[in-house]
C-alpha cells in the first residue's frame, strides 16, 4: 500500500496544513472565508481518499458532510452575515504577519517532533496523518488567539475541527460514532455562534470582541 | 432494548425535555421539572438495589454510581430552588416567559448530557455527552441577554470548545494506542475492554494522549491556568445554573479525567499521571485563594472558591492511594453539596438586594435573618471549619498525604488558609454591620439550602458505615 495511495494521502494532508498557513496571514474577511471553504474542500477530498484506500464506505459520508456543510453551507451563511453586518472591509490582526508565520512554523515543527517520535511503531500513513492533524489543530488555535474579530475566531475554531476530523479518519477503523458527532458538533457550534454573532451585533454595534472586554462583570 | 434503571436515568430527562419544550405556563413546567428530576434521582438510587448489566455502550460500576447519585440528588434540590428563583425573575421581568420554556427544556437536556457522560462505556460517547452538556450550559449562561451575560457565554463557548477539541484529540490518540492490541472497530473504544488490555498499549502514545486529555477536560474542571471561563459563566448566568455548574458539571469533567487516569495507571511503562494532576491542583488552589480577596461580585467570589476546591480535589486524586482517593471523593461530595447550598442562598440574596455587588450588601443577618445565617453557615462550611463535613475531608486530604509529600501539603494548607481569610473578610461585610442598600422581604424556598447544609453537618460528625465502605471500595478501584 506504500505506492501512490500513500503519496496522495500525504499530499492532501500536507495541503491542509498549507491552507491553514494561508489563513494565518489573511487580513480580509472575504479572503479568509474563501480559504476556509478551500480548507474544507481539501479535507473532504482527503477523507474521501482515506475512505477509498481503507475500503471504509462510511467515511464517504463523513466526506460528504464536510463538503456540504463546511465547504458550502457555512461559508455561504457566514458570507451573508458579513454582508449584513457591513464588516467586509474590516482588517484585523493582533500579531503582525511575520511573527504569526514564525509562530506557526514553530508549532508545526513541534507537532512533527512530538507525533513522529511517539508513534514510531504505528503504520506510516497514520503517523503522518496524525502529525499533520496536530499541526492543523495548533494552527487553528493560533488563529483564534491572533484574531479579535468574532467571525475570524469562528473560522479559526472550524479549521481546528477540520484537523480533528483528519485525525479521526487517519486512525484506521475508528467507529462512525465519532465522525458523526464531530460533524454534528460543528453544526451545533455554527448555530450557537450564528445566534451569538447576531446578538453581539445587536448589543454592541460591532463584532470586535475587544468591545466585549469593556463590559467586565466587576465594574463598581 | 430492555428498560432498566440504567436507561431510566437517561430516558426520564430526555422525555422530560421534549415534554417541557412543548408545555406553556411557568407554574406547571417548574413543577414538572421538579418531578422529573425527582424521578431520575429515585431511579439512580435504585442502582444500588438492583445493579443492571453493563453493555458495550452503557456501564455501571461502583465509581460511577456515586457520581450518578450525587448528580441526580443535587439536580433535584436545585430544581426545587429553581422553581422559586425563576418565579421571582419572571415577576420582576428579568426573564421573559418565552425563555422559561426553553430554560426548563435545557435543564433536562443538561441532566441527560451529564448522566450520559457518567454511564457511557465508550470514550467517544462520553466525549459527545460532555460536549452536549457544555453547549447546553453555554445557552443557559447567555439566557439573560445582557452585555455581561453575552460576554460570559461567548468566552465560555470559545474556551469550552477549545478544551473539548483537545479532549477529542486525546480520545483519538487513546484509540490509536488501543487499536494494535484490541483490533479495529468499536471494541477499541469501550472502557471495560480498554481497562483489561491497558498494560499492552504503546506507552508513548498514552502519555501524549493524557496530556491532551488533561488540558481538554482540565479546562472543563476549571483548573488554573485554564479557568478563565469559569468566574464569568458563574456570575452572569441564572443562579440555579451556577449551582449546577459548580456542584455537578465540574465533577463530570473530573470523572472523565479519573477514568483516563485509571487507564494510565494500569500501564507500568507510561508516565505516572499523578504528578501532573498534583501540580495543576496546587496551582489552582493557591491562585484561586489569592483571587478571592479582590472580588466585588458575590457570585464571582464563590466561583473562585469552586476553583480552589477543585484544585484540592484534583490534588487528592493526583496523590492517589486508597486513603487520599477516599479523601478526594469525600471532599468532592461535600463541596458539591455545600457550594450548591451557598448558591441557593446567594441567589435569593441577590434577588432581595437587587444586585450582586458586595459593596451594596450589608447587615443581612438583621434584614433577612434566615438567608443571612444560612449564608454564614454555608461559608463556615466551605472554609473548612470544624465540625462540618469539609473540615473532615480537608483534614483527611492533608493527613493522608503529609507523610508522603510534606512540602506539597504545606503549600496546600497555605492555600486553604489564605482562602479562609478571603472568604471571612467578604462574609463580614455582607452579613454583618449596618444594613446597606435596598432590601425586600425574601420569598424563598429554604428547604434545599438547609437540607444540603444538614447533610454536610451530619457528615462532619457521623458517617454511616455503609457509606464509608462504599467510598472505600471506590477509592480502591481508583488505585
Amino acid at each position: 500500500m506504500r505506492g501512490i495511495s500513500f503519496d496522495v494521502a500525504h499530499m492532501l494532508a500536507g495541503s491542509l496544513v498549507l491552507v491553514s498557513f494561508m489563513q494565518l496571514y489573511q487580513d480580509r474577511l472575504y479572503a479568509l472565508l474563501n480559504l476556509f471553504a478551500l480548507h474544507a474542500l481539501v479535507l473532504a477530498t482527503s477523507v474521501a481518499w482515506q475512505a477509498f484506500i481503507q475500503d471504509a464506505p462510511h467515511l464517504y459520508l463523513t466526506a460528504m458532510i464536510a463538503l456540504v456543510f463546511k465547504a458550502i453551507v457555512i461559508p455561504v451563511a457566514l458570507h451573508r452575515i458579513i454582508v449584513r453586518l457591513g464588516i467586509h472591509r474590516e482588517i484585523e490582526t493582533v500579531v503582525g504577519v511575520g511573527p504569526a508565520m514564525l509562530l506557526g512554523m514553530g508549532l508545526v515543527a513541534l507537532s512533527m517532533v512530538v507525533m513522529l517520535r511517539v508513534t514510531a511503531d504505528a503504520d506510516p500513513l497514520a503517523r503522518e496523518d496524525l502529525a499533520f492533524a496536530l499541526s492543523v489543530v495548533l494552527l487553528g488555535l493560533l488563529m483564534m488567539v491572533t484574531r479579535r474579530n468574532a467571525v475570524s475566531q469562528v473560522i479559526g475554531f472550524m479549521s481546528l475541527e477540520n484537523g480533528l476530523v483528519l485525525a479521526a479518519t487517519g486512525a484506521k477503523g475508528m467507529p462512525l460514532v465519532v465522525e458523526i458527532s464531530v460533524a454534528f458538533s460543528v453544526l451545533i457550534a455554527f448555530i450557537v455562534i450564528g445566534i451569538f454573532l447576531f446578538r453581539i451585533r445587536e448589543r454592541f454595534d460591532t463584532v470586535d470582541v475587544g468591545a466585549l472586554d469593556r463590559f467586565r462583570g466587576e465594574r463598581r | 432494548m430492555i428498560i432498566d434503571a440504567l436507561t431510566g436515568v437517561l430516558l426520564i430527562p430526555a422525555l422530560a425535555a421534549c415534554l417541557l419544550a412543548t408545555l406553556p405556563g411557568y407554574r406547571l413546567t417548574s413543577r414538572l421539572n421538579v418531578l422529573a428530576t425527582f424521578l431520575t434521582f429515585a431511579t439512580a438510587v435504585s442502582l444500588f438495589v438492583v445493579e443492571p448489566r453493563s453493555g458495550p455502550y452503557l456501564l455501571v460500576d461502583d465509581l460511577n454510581k456515586v457520581f450518578i447519585v450525587l448528580t441526580t440528588f443535587v439536580s433535584f434540590t436545585t430544581s426545587v430552588f429553581s422553581a422559586s428563583y425563576i418565579g421571582h425573575e419572571i415577576e420582576i421581568g428579568r426573564l421573559k416567559p418565552t425563555y422559561v420554556r426553553f430554560y426548563h427544556a435545557m435543564y433536562q437536556v443538561l441532566m441527560f448530557g451529564m448522566n450520559l457522560a457518567l454511564v457511557a462505556n465508550n470514550i467517544g460517547l462520553m466525549w459527545v455527552a460532555i460536549e452536549l452538556a457544555t453547549l447546553t450550559t453555554v445557552l443557559m449562561v447567555g439566557i439573560y441577554r445582557t452585555h455581561e451575560a453575552l460576554e460570559a457565554a461567548w468566552k465560555y463557548f470559545i474556551l469550552g470548545s477549545v478544551g473539548i477539541a483537545l479532549a477529542l484529540f486525546g480520545t483519538i490518540l487513546i484509540y490509536m494506542a488501543a487499536r494494535p492490541v484490541i483490533g479495529e472497530g468499536l471494541e477499541a473504544m469501550v472502557w471495560t475492554v480498554l481497562v483489561t488490555h491497558a498494560a499492552k498499549f504503546d506507552p508513548a502514545l498514552l502519555n501524549v494522549a493524557f496530556v491532551f486529555l488533561l488540558l481538554g477536560y482540565g479546562t472543563k474542571v476549571g483548573l488554573a491556568p485554564l479557568h478563565a471561563w469559569l468566574p464569568d459563566a458563574h456570575a452572569e448566568g441564572p443562579t440555579p445554573i451556577s449551582a449546577v455548574l459548580s456542584g455537578l458539571l465540574l465533577n463530570v469533567a473530573l470523572y472523565a479525567l479519573l477514568r483516563f487516569k485509571m487507564l494510565l495507571a494500569l500501564n507500568p511503562a507510561a508516565i505516572a499521571p499523578g504528578p501532573l494532576m498534583v501540580t495543576m491542583g496546587l496551582i489552582s488552589c493557591v491562585f484561586a485563594a489569592f483571587m478571592l480577596y479582590r472580588r466585588r461580585d458575590i457570585k464571582r467570589m464563590f466561583a473562585y472558591s469552586s476553583i480552589e476546591h477543585m484544585g484540592i480535589i484534583v490534588f487528592a486524586f493526583g496523590m492517589g492511594g486508597p486513603l487520599a482517593n477516599f479523601a478526594g471523593l469525600l471532599h468532592m461530595t461535600m463541596h458539591s453539596l455545600t457550594k450548591s447550598a451557598i448558591f441557593f442562598a446567594v441567589g435569593h440574596i441577590a434577588q432581595v438586594k437587587g444586585t450582586q455587588k458586595i459593596a451594596d450588601m450589608g447587615g443581612l443577618t438583621v434584614t433577612n435573618p434566615v438567608l443571612g445565617w444560612g449564608l454564614v453557615l454555608g461559608v463556615v462550611a466551605i472554609a473548612g471549619l470544624p465540625p462540618l463535613g469539609i473540615f473532615m475531608s480537608e483534614f483527611l486530604v492533608v493527613s493522608s498525604t503529609f507523610a508522603r509529600q510534606p512540602v506539597l501539603v504545606i503549600i496546600l494548607v497555605f492555600g486553604i488558609l489564605v482562602a479562609l481569610g478571603g472568604l471571612f473578610l467578604r462574609l463580614n461585610s455582607i452579613v454583618f454591620g449596618e444594613p446597606r442598600g435596598p432590601t425586600a422581604p425574601a420569598k424563598a424556598s429554604y428547604v434545599p439550602m438547609f437540607a444540603h447544609l444538614a447533610i454536610v453537618f451530619m457528615a462532619g460528625i457521623y458517617m454511616p458505615p455503609a457509606l464509608v465502605t462504599g467510598f472505600q471500595n471506590v477509592a480502591r478501584l481508583l488505585g
